[in-house]
């Protein structure tokens, strides 16, 4: 009558659905935790579950409570009497003491602040809600949508390189179980059978009607196993595939950076943290996203993640090399047909003199009317944030790409100098322009 | 249970299997049956690991709930503070139904899961079998049932109507959870079978009476609805029978502006309440029980040489921890724990049939040197709650061994005043005002609705009847009051007035 059920194996998350609309309650509070936390902590973390500290304020539930501070007399009773006689007197302990403050916390809300984990998931979520890359032109979208090839299951009719050998064989292997149809062992088997009867030298009676009947046998598994094919067309399984239209929301986001030695392992930090940030923005918010990393000296090349946020390098600084390799780099793989295209440069700001002027020009000319948006944040110290208050004022680079700024709505500058700035910078950036052109 | 006759240990090692978990229930459930007398409802033992266990904490250790946020908050809260290692889960959860399902965690060893056999599947078991107030106000049989009709429900009314609009009725219906049980009347078994055919005819209605026609009315004008089906306990009519202390049903029966999904919503939340209404009358006694149960089985196991000297001390070490009762100023102390109390008491009730002192033939003559402790627990378990069993039972030596004191409190005075200890004169006024302590009817608000004018300006008039003065608090009041409204759909006030 008793049962043991072993119930571990079951679907975990049961909670699920709950802890969702938790989140969604919660949600004001919930942001403005996760903003701050991230606002905190190092950008390395931020692919990590973090711990949440939100109000109780949106997720309270109230309940009628009595309030005996309030009003009225009451009696109780505690455990652990040491010195107390009848009649003695004990002075209440302010609200929030520990000790037998319990009690009267009992009738009290419980204020504190709640604090719970949040995954990687469920921060970002959060994180991005209300961004989007900016004036994304969804030209390929609306008017071309391109096509893939998906894979949809399997038919009877296809071309002879589609043929799915496993579901074939199953089918055939299973229809020559159902038909009986004799295998070729145990053919042989009655051919070796026979052939031992026929050496035999003395032939009785017995023998022969023997072989007669053998030689049936044989002749009728040899008809069935002629009519029964080993692999008849009913077995034939394709792969199939249909046309499935994608959009073709992709973009190529292309990140900047000066590595030279003028740029502090402050200043390549700060950096980092910028370029992560949209990486990750950007890996979440596309399914087809590619990112080109270039970092630049008095020459720029094109390398990987790893390279680009944590190799060093010394050398000059010509920021033009890096928006010409840029260029290059689209020209080569990225046809602004198919492609939108970003940019986001980091730099402190400090470029050979002369240079700054031939930026300009390239980015007027060959850049700008290719990008969709082009991001630019110069890093400096805090004495230089409060010397250079003012936007108008700045070293050369900054004041060349205040004109680039004033002829392009889609190109924005920005500097920052602790790490503080990344985020409002960032959320900044890409806030939903309502004005995108 | 003199028996001496020594067996082969159950088991020796601290892995367990499901062959020496069977092995181990049958034995446990011998002694349960044969030696103390229980009586049971048949047992399902299910093996949860602790995520899952966390997933039932947090869905009011039910098999199947409803979903809403405010689970998903326990569930966050329980998985924090398990994380942190500053709680550890519970060895077990026990619901009661008919099977009684309890649930022990994979991570557990030999012993503890023979403990929590003993303790969830037998102690607790055969009190909410026994227990009047179980018997009288919950339907073991059915429980499972409705749950699974209420999660469907739910989740069907948020597919309809939004889950914003659910959220709401359910939030201000849990505000009044506690406001939502009849005290002194049966209330009607909930059938599952019965609401969903009530509930089928009303949409069959809809459905019949439907005409592309009503889509063309202009906004704001409802299309007529069905006409409401004559409940059969529902003979109120237009009589409200005031004053109503059950606010959920009021609500549900009266408020000119639910409709009909909302008012069966707060049917099931408050057929949730009454479900756990009785358990919250029962908390010393029916960890009391199942504690006693499960320390009295696994020594009689050790009697008969069923488990190792080593079992016997890893459960006599977690036995003590949870009877641990800290004092007032200590940092753990959280107030009374139920556990050690409950069992203390208990434990007494056997020492007062066994080796009575004068003391204890003074103060329980009907029951001092009987020598049949189960009997007269047995007894105790049927027919007491809380309240009563402590006014009845507390005898002085457990008054001394905790060193209870009563504190009286003023809310104006600075100072709390002893106003007994335990000694000769204190005993009886602190028993009687501990068991006032867990008196629900005294330590919850008194909230009842006073009056409901339907004809003009439907204001909704609660009253709260204070016990010796004690208010309501005031944030809280007003929070909770905005639920009310929202389900009234009018003003309401509440007031309060002295009560007895």
């Amino acid at each position: 009558m008793t049962h043991f059920i072993d119930r571990r194996l079951n679907p975990k998350g049961k909670s699920l659905a709950n802890r969702q609309r938790f989140l969604r309650r919660a949600r004001a509070q919930i942001r403005e935790a996760v903003q701050k936390s991230l606002k905190d902590s190092a950008v390395a973390d931020i692919e990590k579950d973090r711990k949440i500290k939100i109000s109780t304020k949106g997720t309270r539930e109230p309940r009628f409570r009595l309030d005996p501070r309030a009003g009225g007399e009451h009696d109780f009773v505690l455990p652990g009497n040491k010195e107390f006689m009848p009649g003695d007197e004990i002075k209440k302990p302010k609200s929030g003491d520990g000790g037998q403050g319990k009690q009267a916390a009992d009738y009290a809300e419980g204020e504190d602040d709640f604090e719970f984990t949040m995954t990687q998931e469920e921060i970002l979520d959060i994180f991005f809600e209300d961004l989007e890359l900016p004036n994304l032109v969804r030209t390929s979208l609306k008017e071309t949508p391109s096509k893939t090839w998906k894979r949809a299951g399997l038919t009877t009719a296809g071309s002879p390189n589609q043929i799915n050998l496993i579901r074939t064989m199953r089918n055939s292997f299973g229809r020559r179980l159902a038909l009986k149809r004799p295998k070729l062992s145990e053919v042989e088997a009655l051919h070796a059978e026979l052939d031992a009867l026929e050496l035999e030298e003395t032939k009785n009676e017995e023998a022969r009607a023997k072989i007669a009947a053998l030689k049936e046998t044989i002749a009728k598994a040899e008809a069935k196993r002629k009519w029964v094919a080993f692999v008849d067309p009913v077995d034939v399984r394709f792969n199939a595939f249909t046309e499935q239209p994608v959009p073709t929301s992709q973009a190529v986001m292309f990140c900047l950076m000066d590595v030279s030695g003028s740029m502090g392992e402050r200043e390549k930090d700060l950096a980092k943290r910028f370029y992560m940030l949209l990486h990750l923005f950007l890996k979440r918010r596309y399914e087809k996203v590619d990112i080109v990393f270039i970092r630049h000296t008095h020459d720029a090349q094109e390398v990987d993640e790893q390279e680009f946020f944590y190799s060093r390098q010394s050398g000059g600084t010509i920021v033009s090399t890096a928006l010409d390799k840029m260029l290059e780099i689209q020209r080569e793989r990225y046809a602004t047909a198919d492609w939108n295209i970003y940019a986001a440069q980091a730099s402190d700001g400090y470029t050979q003199s002369g240079d700054a002027r031939h930026c300009v020009e390239m980015l007027n000319e060959d850049i700008m009317p290719l990008c969709q948006y082009y991001a630019y944040i110069e890093i400096l110290d805090e004495r230089e944030m409060e010397v250079f208050a003012s936007e108008d004022s700045g070293a050369e680079l900054w004041r060349a790409y205040r004109t680039v700024a004033d002829a392009w709505p889609n190109f924005a500058t920005k500097r920052i100098s602790k790490p503080a700035d990344i985020f409002p910078v960032f959320r900044e950036l890409f806030k939903k322009t309502e004005n995108a052109s | 249970m003199t028996t001496t006759v020594r067996g082969k240990p159950l088991f020796e090692e601290a892995e367990w299997d499901f062959t020496i978990l069977d092995r181990t229930y049958k034995a446990i459930e011998s002694i349960a049956l044969d030696d103390l007398k229980l009586d049971v409802y048949p047992n399902q033992v299910e093996v949860i690991s602790s995520e899952q266990m966390l997933d039932a904490y947090s869905s009011l250790a039910m098999p199947l709930m409803y979903n809403h946020w405010s689970f998903g908050k326990l569930f966050a809260r329980e998985e924090a503070l398990y994380r942190l290692g500053y709680s550890a889960l519970a060895y077990e959860i026990v619901i009661n139904s008919s099977p009684c399902i309890s649930y022990l965690l994979e991570e557990n060893s030999m012993t503890m899961q023979a403990l929590v056999m003993a303790h969830a599947a037998f102690g607790h078991n055969h009190f909410f079998k026994n227990n009047y107030l179980f018997r009288q106000w919950t339907n073991a049989e059915g429980i499972l049932d409705y749950l699974a009709f209420a999660k469907g429900y739910v989740s069907a009314c948020e597919d309809r109507y939004g889950r914003d609009e659910v959220e709401a009725i359910l939030d201000s219906a849990h505000a009044l959870m506690d406001q939502g049980v009849f005290r002194y009347s049966r209330p009607p078994r909930p059938s599952r079978e019965r609401v969903m055919e009530k509930h089928r005819k009303r949409r069959k209605y809809e459905e019949e009476a439907y005409s592309e026609l009503w889509r063309t009315l202009p906004a704001g004008i409802e299309p007529p609805s069905a006409p409401t089906i004559p409940d059969p306990e529902d003979e109120s009519g237009d009589d409200m029978k005031l004053p109503e202390e059950n606010l959920l049903y009021f609500l549900e029966k009266h408020s000119p502006v639910l409709r009909a999904w909302q008012r069966e919503t707060l049917r099931i939340v408050r057929t949730l309440a009454q479900y756990f209404y009785p358990q919250k009358q029962t908390k010393v006694m029916n960890e009391g029980c199942a504690t006693f149960v499960h320390h009295t089985i696994m020594n009689i196991l050790y009697d008969r040489g069923l488990i190792t000297e080593g079992s016997l001390l890893e459960f006599l070490h977690s036995h003590t921890s949870v009877v641990y009762q800290p004092e007032f100023d200590d940092r753990r102390y959280n107030g009374l724990n139920p556990y050690a109390l409950g069992y203390g008491m208990m434990a007494d009730i056997r020492r007062i049939c066994e080796h009575p002192t004068a003391e204890d033939r003074d103060w329980f003559p009907s029951f001092a040197g009987s020598g049949d402790f189960m009997t007269v627990l047995r007894d105790a378990w049927a027919n007491y709650r809380d309240e009563s069993f402590i006014e009845q039972f507390l005898s002085p030596k457990v008054i001394r061994d905790l060193r209870l004191f009563e504190l009286h409190d003023e809310a104006e005075a600075g100072t709390y005043k002893v106003a007994a200890i335990h000694n000769e004169n204190g005993y009886r006024a602190v028993r009687a005002a501990l068991a006032r302590q867990y008196d629900v009817g005294t330590a919850e608000a008194n909230i009842q609705v006073a009056s409901a004018d339907l004809k003009s300006d439907r204001k909704l008039v609660l009253q709260h009847r204070m016990h010796r003065g004690v208010p309501l608090q005031e944030q809280t009041k007003n929070l909770v009051l905005a639920h009310v409204e929202r389900l009234w759909g009018h003003e309401v006030a509440l007031e309060e007035i002295e009560g007895d």
